[in-house]
């Protein structure tokens, strides 16, 4: 990998610590670059040299204000064309996917996504990629320059090294189609404590709870512990806890520090989401439930009883 | 209002998905189903010609008994589908799949192209992105809900951090999440008519596609090994007499987790 560009996303005046964590990774393999796209860019990109990045391009074009994707292919394509970057690394995320996917077709370009590792061999770039639910480990490569990489959530963490880069703007136009599509209004979701993203500690509970109400049990040891609350499929669709904490493969891949699973039966589409925790901790009644084949600690036994004691514990440390 | 659905056949989910050893790829031997989230975007379309009238046309890449699925989809109440069959596709990555499925949604020249949230087969939810920009045409993904209002479309986009509500002028292409809607299931009527539905099959010659732009000829992209996970090592597990709270508060602190 001679040098690589690194798509740092942002959200308001804070770079995303995926991104960040990407490059740190990029700049241990080779040249790293960092690039932050939109108004106010150029502030942001000096950021990059904290974390590996020797340099930083910007561009701040209003059409690149609104979260959309299309606006940011053009942007990319002008600098991979003017850097000759062989390169073009993502964190994934909901915005990343559709930019890294939409370079890939302008450009026709490889693009590997899920990557759980990057690693060079013999001087080539090589992603490891989980498949079929992680059973198997793929290692990935490509056979045509720049190379694409959408990275998986929270694979890497931001390193901080104490550089700095030098920031060089740069200027993009816009294929006809790409500023067609217009944002139209902006919601927050409300949140209170850390998102499940960004949470080192994530308490999550599953139909296994046996009602809604029992959730309140998971936001005290949550609260306890300073952790996020996260919830299955089953009990989301069940309407017993908002969407937005969803784990899985049809909602947020998460990596925190220690998981909790509370009352999870462990089904693929859970697992996928959460396996690459740091420590699974799982308590589950059934004691043939499949979490317990990729859980650190495991406990038979019931969650009512458990989790409030566990919580008081907690508490009285502190 | 012409809508098509890009749809794609998956092994179902029944059976136990294994990478051929040879070939590096995903077996597709065995029996299978419509991707399940495609059916979310195929009951987008049916509500939209329900209310607003118009076609609604599968658009798929896959071996020749990937029709069966489709015709799942026929019977749900779709109108007809186009099925890109070629050998030499197979093996193809996102350049390949991109191509072929803009090639044959030329042909349809939909108002509307939907797409489902993601593959089960470990595709990456990425495609629609690289379609649109080889149709050229606006995109809007992650779509909770939408609107056709004359000649625009608004989508209410999940992000991370809230909800985008976006909007795009037709054509345009838009992938919707499993939160949108409930998928009917097929009537026995539909079933019935869904043989006699138009089943339109092309190769990629048919669509002017050089095989040295499709299949493993023309991916970018290539498979060089297969490995086993690592494990997550050493595995604790116990039965709470009581002490299940303590025992987890311990393990806990002794990997200095707090």
């Amino acid at each position: 990998m001679k040098a690589a560009l690194v798509f740092l996303e942002h959200y308001g005046d804070e770079l995303e610590k995926g991104g960040l964590g990407v490059l740190s990774k990029a700049a241990s393999l080779g040249d790293a670059a960092g690039v932050v796209l939109g108004p106010g860019a150029g502030t942001l990109a000096a950021r990059a040299g904290a974390f590996g990045a020797a340099n930083a391009y910007a561009c701040e074009d209003e059409a690149l204000s609104a979260p959309l994707p299309q606006p940011r292919v053009d942007a990319l394509a002008a600098l991979v064309e003017k850097t000759g970057a062989d390169a073009v690394l993502f964190a994934a995320s909901v915005l990343a996917a559709d930019v890294a996917a939409g370079l890939a077709a302008r450009l026709d370009a490889g693009l590997n996504w899920d990557l759980t590792d990057l690693v060079l061999s013999d001087g080539d770039l090589v992603g490891k990629r989980p498949a079929l639910g992680d059973t198997v480990l793929v290692d990935v490569g490509w056979t045509s320059s720049p190379r694409l990489a959408l990275v998986r959530a929270g694979a890497f963490d931001p390193v901080e090294s104490g550089g700095s880069a030098e920031v060089e703007e740069f200027e993009a136009s816009f294929s006809d189609f790409s500023t067609l599509a217009t944002l139209v209004e902006q919601t927050q979701e409300e949140a209170s404590g850390p998102s499940i993203e960004d949470a080192d500690i994530i308490v999550a509970g599953g139909r296994g709870l046996g009602s809604p109400e029992a959730f309140s049990l998971l936001e005290e040891l949550a609260g306890a512990l300073g952790g996020a609350v996260g919830a299955t499929r089953a009990v989301v669709d069940a309407g017993w806890y908002p969407y937005s904490t969803q784990v899985g493969q049809t909602g947020k891949t998460v990596s925190p520090k220690l998981y909790v699973a509370c009352g999870i039966s462990g089904a693929i589409q859970h697992k996928v989401g959460m396996q690459g925790s740091g420590t699974i901790v799982a308590i589950n009644k059934d004691p043939n439930a499949p979490i317990f084949d990729f859980c650190d600690l495991g406990v038979v036994g019931d969650i009512h009883q458990i989790v409030p004691k566990l919580t008081e514990l907690v508490r009285s440390r502190q | 209002m012409k809508i098509a659905v890009c749809v794609k056949q998956v092994p179902d989910a029944t059976v136990h998905k294994r990478i051929d050893p040879g070939t590096k790829r995903l077996d597709r031997s065995g029996e299978g189903a419509l991707n399940p989230t495609d059916l979310n975007a195929v009951e987008a379309a049916l509500r939209i010609k329900e209310a607003q009238g118009g076609e609604v046309v599968l658009v798929s890449l896959g071996p020749e008994k990937a029709m069966e699925s489709l015709r799942k989809a026929l019977a749900m109440g779709a109108d007809r589908a186009l099925l890109v069959s070629d050998d030499g596709a197979a093996g193809s990555d996102l350049v390949g799949t991109s191509t072929a499925l803009a090639r044959a949604l030329e042909r349809v020249e939909a108002d509307l192209v939907l797409f489902g949230q993601a593959s089960s087969d470990g595709d990456g939810a990425v495609l629609w992105a690289a379609v649109a920009d080889r149709l050229r045409r606006p995109l809007i993904s992650q779509v909770a809900s939408l609107t056709v209002d004359g000649d625009s479309v608004t989508g209410k986009r999940q992000t991370e951090h809230g909800y985008d509500l976006i909007s795009a002028p037709l054509p345009a292409v838009i992938a919707v999440s499993d939160a949108i809607n409930e998928p009917r299931y097929p009537s026995l009527k539909g079933i019935m008519g869904a043989k006699s539905k138009a089943q339109e099959t092309v190769t990629l010659a048919d669509l002017g596609i050089d095989a040295a732009h499709a299949g493993e000829a023309g991916a970018k992209t290539a498979v060089l090994e297969l490995g086993s996970p690592p494990s997550r090592g050493d595995q604790v597990k116990i039965e709470d007499d009581g002490s299940a709270a303590q025992k987890i508060l311990d393990y806990v602190l002794e990997r200095r987790l707090l």
